[in-house]
């Protein structure tokens, strides 16, 4: 018998609705794959298991009473370790929420414990998702699954690599400025972030809000789409999320893109990637046009500019969102003679280096005398991104870029912030402009996994699915698992 | 626009973080080379741009003005570093 971590969330619901096996068989081989790897890989602050068997047990119970499950029912997955779980620590892997236990649940908690998902715990980040790697997280380091030497991407580098180390079936993780995207595309696995204000943001610690949105990463695309349909929709406790019904994302999984037009972006296609990445990329979109997509090569002109964009207005987000961390409410606090040393004992004890560089930019770029020059210019240029999306896709339905220049590099081989920044240079001018892009593998280099990213019209997420279903179907990328803990 | 040792000792003030003396240095020059680069936007012509806070054209936001539950103040005050008598506890604030 084939093991049952190695299935995808469809296969496993196809097993549990005929009866082949039960949930908590499903859940038990999913502890048994972590025992034997969860050393290597190190995805999971926070394990869940007893909270997961009772989960599972409860989709069990319903299967003997003969009732519906959902797809997703039984199913164990992950979270990012910034959003909030009732009773259980969320971290996000700071030393400033080390022992916080949220008393709510996210939005995307409550929606997907309704749907009877069953939750293995809470997973490994950049601390406070800032930065490209993992390794900014204060408890330990993520390894990738590919190759143990090298980063899982970040800052959701937990969430991909449990679903590449197949430790969890689906999991979430959260996109600023492209914290989905380039650890799948690092990992090998498919991740969404989907449009800004399709999924709520209630219960998600809050990194820079106008940028920030949640997605799934899974193991191919049919199951991104039925973690899309868990976790999708209006939500009063979000003001940001969008009104309006939300479509059945699995309608959208057919294997054709006859008529569809596909615009490249030259920008995107920068100095410094990797030869194989492009060659990598190139080659779907060849393939994409052999089965009937229209490809035009397209100009986005201010795309050299979104990096920068994104470096002020983010952290200046950040700065005034992670105001809250007083010592106070909740979180570290340190002994201080006044209130203000026990705030700034606090808040440097708290904050690692990379959150405490992003802060005193963000207020530097917020400050008297500064504001003009480096906040309002950068929402301005913002504006001019945004209208080149526009423009795009006046003309295209999708565009095709690489996730990330280069596939995994070596842990500790990026030290200088700067460089590390560069990492997200071809996603983050998708957060900038709020639209929703997904990345799939496309190809290996060095036995790494090189990314494709395909980016839509805001809520054109079903295009995307469709592209991302046509070519995962037409090849064996998604066949692929990381060579972990094989003999 | 080059930041300083000073501008930085002042901006951390404003962050409520402590930079310790050692460490002022090399921050000093981790910002400037990212406000360096971020100099290139000077080159961005956005005369007559609207500026783009947020990308979905909502506003005002507004829900029935209706009484919900609310978190009871024993799990309000769960996560509070320090509490006495159903109140946060904090430093002393004013003199006197």
């Amino acid at each position: 018998m084939v093991d049952l971590f190695k299935l995808t969330a469809h296969e496993l619901h196809e097993r549990l609705v005929n009866k082949d096996v039960s949930a908590v068989e499903i859940t038990k081989a999913l502890f048994n794959r972590i025992d034997a790897v969860e050393q290597d890989v190190r995805c999971y602050i926070t394990q869940t298991r007893e909270l997961a068997l009772a989960q599972a047990q409860a989709t069990d119970e319903k299967i003997q009473r003969g009732d519906e499950i959902s797809p997703l029912a039984g199913i164990p997955g992950a979270i990012k370790d910034n959003m909030c779980t009732k009773g259980i620590k969320t971290t996000c892997a700071s030393k400033m929420l080390e022992h916080f236990v949220p008393p709510y649940d996210a939005t995307v908690v409550e929606r997907l414990a309704d749907a009877n998902a069953v939750f293995l715990g809470k997973t490994n980040m950049d601390e406070f998702a800032m930065g490209s790697s993992t390794e900014n997280s204060a408890f330990m380091q993520t390894r990738n699954p590919w190759n143990l030497e090298t980063v899982p991407g970040g800052s959701s580098g937990g969430s991909a690599a449990a679903v590449a180390a197949s430790t969890a079936i689906w999991s979430l993780g959260s996109d600023t400025g492209g914290s989905i995207r380039q650890p799948a595309s690092f990992c090998g696995t498919v991740g969404l972030k989907p449009t800004y204000g399709r999924v709520s943001r209630f219960g998600l610690v809050a990194f820079a809000s106008s940028l920030d949105q949640i997605g799934p990463i899974t193991k191919d695309v049919t199951d991104c789409a039925l973690v899309m349909n868990a976790i999708s929709g209006h939500d009063l406790k979000d003001s940001t999320s969008i009104p309006g019904n939300v479509p059945d994302f699995t309608k959208s999984l057919v294997n054709d893109v006859k008529g569809l037009k596909i615009g490249l972006p030259r920008e995107y296609f920068v100095a410094g990637m990797n030869p194989e990445v492009e060659k990598a990329v190139r080659n779907a979109v060849a393939q994409l046009e052999k089965m009937g997509a229209q490809c035009l090569e397209i100009s986005m002109p201010h795309t050299e500019y979104a990096l920068t964009t994104y470096y002020i207005i983010a952290p200046a987000e950040a700065s005034s969102n992670l105001a809250r961390y007083d010592g106070v409410g909740f979180g570290h606090r340190a002994q201080g003679e006044d209130i203000v040393s026990m705030y700034k004992k606090t808040r440097s004890e708290g904050f690692g280096p990379e959150v405490q560089r992003r802060i005193v930019l963000g207020t530097y770029a917020l400050s008297s005398g500064y504001y003009d020059a480096y906040y309002l210019k950068a929402l301005k240029v913002r504006t001019l991104i945004k209208q080149d999306f526009d423009k795009a896709f006046e003309k295209v339905d999708v565009l095709l870029t690489p996730t990330s220049p280069t596939p995994a590099f070596k842990a500790g081989d990026i030290s200088d912030p700067l460089s590390m920044y560069l990492q997200d240079v071809c996603t983050l001018p998708i957060n900038l402009a709020g639209v929703p892009a997904l990345s799939m593998p496309c190809g290996y280099v060095d036995g790494l996994p090189i990314g494709l990213q395909i980016i839509g019209k805001p809520l054109g997420e079903e295009t995307i699915l469709r592209v991302a279903y046509t070519f995962e179907q037409n090849n064996d990328y998604y066949k692929c698992l990381a060579p972990l803990g094989e003999v | 626009m080059k930041i300083t040792p000073k501008d930085v000792a002042h901006v951390a003030l404003l962050s409520r973080l402590e930079i310790p003396e050692d460490q002022v240095e090399k921050v000093t020059g981790q910002l400037n080379a990212i406000l360096e680069y971020a100099e290139m936007l000077n080159k961005v012509n956005t005369d007559g741009v609207e500026p783009t806070a947020h990308v979905i054209p909502l506003s005002n936001v507004m829900r029935e003005d209706e009484v919900e539950v609310s978190l009871a103040r024993e799990l309000a005050l769960a996560n509070a570093p320090e509490q006495d008598n159903g109140y946060f506890k904090v430093p002393k604030i004013v003199e006197g």
